[in-house]
């Protein structure tokens, strides 16, 4: 059980922390035709819009209240309401996402209120569901605010019933914030392969998977979950919870409709993927494919070849609590060690994460702790590269932000297939970056005579070409040596 | 901050908006309103000084989606580029614990990271809980032996224009006269050169274009005492009183310190820019007239002579591939003249500027350089913007960042001209630089390949059909 350290500074430094309003509006980014608005001051929504279409390299729907100061200070109310108005007379969504900021919940807004106000006034927008959701900055983090979303979508759209299995095939996904479109994409098939309908909430892997479409642009999401399914959840078979930061929300989802549930913090290394899959093959009822085994098979063969790279690796890592808890176990099951563990806000699932310790903090708290501990490679977001460079070890990006490389937020993570390829790229960055070899040393008996110009007198010998020899002579004997001799020996 | 602060840093005399209706004072609208707050604004003002601590007091949204997001350089320290925030908890919101939390983060500042001077940046939770961050920020400097100067740019009390206005009024009140520049050093005078001090307002050193045009101020004999901010020390900025001209760089969001280091110090200001053959050489032509030094007029004229020539042979085969490319620009205030101007000098045709920032003086000069059937769009909505893209028969759209993915999405070369991006087209030598990107987009492969439908009849059926 990995002990808790608290957060002990006044100053945050290179902040690990993406917000909650950001969480909550990823996932509401995931449901069909939606957009999200915040409730707050028109940066909140610039600020946010910014972090994801650098992230995703997507136009983002994002709206906000735009709280003046005369708001601010005399009341926002109206800024809800003619704002709800605004976005559904503009844009005709499928679902308007309400996540409120800081600024709004220090200044007491009642949200849900706000929306039974706007349907009053604006009877003719009966039809669009608003989900209002508290998702302050100053508690939380993204993934809490995700979570805080997700539960709160659950609870405007699902209504109590007990119509367990009328959908025969169907099957809910409840997917948290750390799997990318990548995953998603990958869940959903993994599970087509067992004859199931995947019905997953949010979908990031239908609306932010990057897909060019014959439509120029929209201004609200394109793909996702489609708002009607929402409401069909109570009638599936079974739902697989991914992640533990929604066990709440998903814990109301089986209180309202009864639908079993099975639940699983991680998607990645053998254990994990491997109860995955035997819970599809007992949902189904349906034997694993061979596909899927040769899949397992291959992940397998990877173990093998990489634990000479990863055995005793010491690796620091920095995320939110499921993707921390998800990689620690990963690189524990692989013979690493857990050097640094930091997340930014406190969760259930972090005494769990396989370290011994796992600090509340921030990016310079990991820096300090890969230093002091010696860690080879660090594992998080692109904020953590000058912290890598600082530390000399390289970077797994993984997480929110990753700005600066190409197709980081689809990337597959989970799964035999996406482990696989987790351990291919944490071997091979270990390996490029190097253990230590003893230092060259000339015993004081040694008689030899100057290395390169011995070998470029056997070069010449074989017939090297001359303009080499000539560059051996510009360059210094002794640089030129070591290539010479790799063609001569 | 006051209302009537707010209402006061609004009006500035020195600009020629003020007298028409100002779209940066209106209420913005909830549910249709995009662009950044004041924080915001402040923050790209402020951020680029590099030897500074930059601390955003309040809650993580603030720093936590905006740190290390920027493509200005700097020369040496880097400390600018490390993320600080005070990120409060619900704890210290309740129970007031904001300003005790500050003022031992401005400590932790100065023992870890030795600034030379610390910012802090109010924002919206901690103004409404009404921290005196001012008060704060006397009482650290007095403990910590450096200068701690409060930015008080709460998101709320508006535009991404009125932070950049707060920036420099922060500036002007609080660090500018407060040292004297240092002594030109013996090794950089030369014979027949007369050095003068200049400053430059609005210039951020994006992606480190202010590089390409730095060494022709140097060989002119034009010291420069501060980029206010691209690659900007703290000391430089507080000389700037100093300096015997000062240019106002591309935009008029900090025209206030322009017009009250004028005021107060007389020195002489124009506006200018660095894009484009044409505007560069204007900006030197300008520094040379104010000055009013007849040897840097003429050997102005002669780097200029130089320049343009050199330019003009290095750009001849990009102007083949250019030529008569229609543009569709999007981009507000005075930037949009500077890179017409330099799309002229391309050859290229520019058929049709967003104008929703634009007052009618701006709009007569639209018609000056773009002809009378030159469209202006006031709708910047990405439909309305494709609209126009089809109808005059656009080949490129130029606009900032956020509209580039609607550009793309339509499947359409794109330009982008804001902060965040990754190339410099500052001077003679970025306008290579410049007609690289363009040609690199407007002539790629892949728009034909995108633009294909699918080679094969539709299947009706979504998804994959399961069996039974």
């Amino acid at each position: 059980m990995a002990e808790i350290l608290k957060r002990n500074k006044a100053l945050a430094v290179n902040p690990l922390k993406a917000s909650q309003p950001l969480g909550a509006s990823l996932a509401f980014l995931g449901i069909n035709k939606a957009i999200p608005m915040l409730h707050g001051s028109q940066g909140c929504s610039a600020f946010g819009k910014v972090f994801f279409v650098r992230h995703f390299r997507e136009p983002i729907p994002l709206q906000t209240t735009a709280m003046d100061q005369v708001s601010t200070v005399m009341n926002a109310d109206e800024n809800v309401i003619e704002g709800l108005r605004a976005v559904c007379e503009k844009s005709n969504p499928a679902l308007i996402g309400l996540p409120t900021t800081g600024l709004a919940e220090t200044q007491g807004t009642d949200i849900k209120r706000l929306v039974k106000d706007f349907y009053a006034k604006y009877p003719e927008y009966a039809h669009i569901p608003v989900v209002a959701v508290n998702t302050p900055d100053f508690t939380g983090c993204l993934e809490s605010g995700y979570a805080l979303a997700v539960k709160s979508t659950l609870e405007v759209l699902v209504q109590p019933g007990n119509k367990v299995g009328k959908r025969k095939k169907q099957v809910n996904v409840l997917a948290a914030s750390f799997l990318t479109p990548g995953d998603i994409e990958h869940i959903k098939e993994l599970i087509e392969a067992f004859g199931l309908r995947p019905l997953a909430l949010p979908d990031i892997g239908d609306s932010l998977d990057g897909h060019l479409t014959e439509t120029d642009s929209s201004p609200v999401t394109v793909g996702g979950t489609p708002v009607g399914d929402i409401s069909t959840m109570g009638e599936s078979i079974a739902t697989l919870v991914l992640g533990n930061s929604l066990f709440d929300a998903a814990d109301f989802l089986k209180t309202q409709t009864g639908v079993p549930d099975y639940r699983f913090d991680s998607l990645m290394g053998l254990d994990a993927v491997d109860s995955f899959v035997m819970t599809l093959a007992q949902i189904s009822g349906k034997p694993v494919p061979e596909k899927i085994e040769r899949q397992r098979a291959q992940l397998q063969d990877a173990m093998v070849d990489c634990h000479f790279m990863l055995g005793f690796a010491r690796i620091a890592m920095a995320a939110d609590a499921d993707l921390l808890y998800g990689f620690s176990r990963l690189v524990t099951e692989m013979g690493c060690e857990v050097v640094a563990a930091v997340t930014p806000a406190r969760a259930n699932i972090l005494q769990s994460v396989f370290a011994t310790q796992v600090s509340i903090g921030d990016l310079e708290d990991m820096e300090i702790a890969a230093k002091k501990n010696g860690a080879q490679l660090v594992i998080s977001n692109s904020h953590a590269v000058e912290t890598a460079r600082r530390l000399g070890v390289p970077l797994l990006r993984a997480g929110f932000p990753q700005y600066d490389l190409l197709g980081g937020y689809q990337r597959l993570w989970v799964g035999y297939r996406g482990t696989r390829q987790t351990l291919f790229d944490l071997a091979n960055m270990l390996v490029e970056h190097g253990h230590h070899e003893p230092e060259p040393y000339v015993s004081i008996y040694a008689q030899r005579t100057g290395v390169g110009r011995d070998l470029s007198r056997h070069a010449g010998e074989v017939g090297m070409n001359p303009g080499l020899r000539n560059c051996n002579h510009l360059t210094g004997d002794g640089l030129a040596a070591p290539a010479a001799s790799q063609t001569t020996h | 901050m006051q209302a009537k602060d707010i209402a006061e840093l609004l009006n500035e005399p020195a600009c020629e908006h003020n007298t028409k209706s100002k779209s940066g004072c209106a209420r913005p609208k909830p549910g249709a309103t995009a662009g950044g707050c004041s924080f915001d604004g402040a923050q790209i003002a402020l951020l680029p000084i590099a030897d500074v601590a930059h601390i955003v007091h309040g809650p993580i949204a603030c720093a936590g989606s905006s740190w290390d997001n920027r493509g200005t350089r700097s020369s040496g320290p880097t400390l600018y580029r490390i993320g600080m925030t005070t990120d409060l908890t619900e704890q210290d919101v309740i129970m007031g614990r904001g300003e005790k939390r500050l003022f031992h983060a401005i400590k932790q500042a100065v023992d870890s990271y030795s600034p030379k001077a610390v910012f802090v940046y109010n924002t919206c939770v901690p103004a409404l809980t009404g921290d005196d961050i001012g008060a704060v920020c006397k009482a650290a400097a007095e403990k910590c032996g450096v200068p701690v100067v409060p930015v008080d740019c709460a998101g709320f009390y508006g535009t991404k224009n009125l932070g950049n206005r707060i920036a420099g009024e922060t500036m002007f009140k609080y660090v500018v006269g407060t040292a004297e520049p240092l002594p030109v050093p013996a090794s950089a005078q030369r014979p027949g050169i007369t050095v003068h001090d200049v400053n430059l307002i609005g210039e951020y050193n994006i992606a480190g274009e202010f590089w390409n045009v730095l060494p022709l101020f140097d060989e002119l004999g034009l010291r420069i005492l501060c980029t206010l901010s691209g690659d900007a020390r703290f000391h430089d900025v507080q000389t700037m009183h100093r300096a015997q001209a000062n240019m106002v760089v591309c935009a008029k969001a900090l025209l206030n310190v322009a017009r009250k280091l004028q005021t107060d110090y007389k020195i002489p200001f124009f506006e200018g820019s660095f894009y484009g053959v044409t505007d560069t050489s204007m900006a030197f032509r300008d520094f040379a007239k104010l000055l009013n030094d007849p040897s840097l007029t003429v050997r102005t004229e002669a780097l200029i002579a130089r320049e343009e020539a050199k330019i003009n042979l290095a750009l001849d085969p990009w102007r083949e591939k250019l030529r008569g490319k229609r543009v569709l620009l999007n981009t507000g205030g005075v930037k949009s003249w500077s890179i017409v101007s330099a799309l002229q000098d391309l050859g290229m045709e520019v058929v049709a500027t967003g104008t929703s920032k634009s007052t009618e003086e701006d709009k007569a000069r639209i018609r000056e350089l773009m002809g009378e059937d030159a469209k202006m769009i006031s709708d910047g909505s990405p439909k309305a913007l494709m609209g126009v893209f089809r109808e005059y028969k656009a080949d490129i759209l130029i606009a900032g960042g956020r509209n580039m993915y609607v550009a793309l999405k339509a499947k359409i070369p794109f330009l982008d001209i804001n902060q965040e991006r990754e190339f410099g087209y500052e001077g003679y030598s970025g306008m290579i630089e410049l007609a690289r990107q363009l040609a690199l987009t407007l002539q790629s492969p892949v728009w034909q390949s995108v633009r294909k439908p699918v080679p094969w009849t539709r299947s009706s059926v979504l998804g994959v059909e399961l069996g039974v």
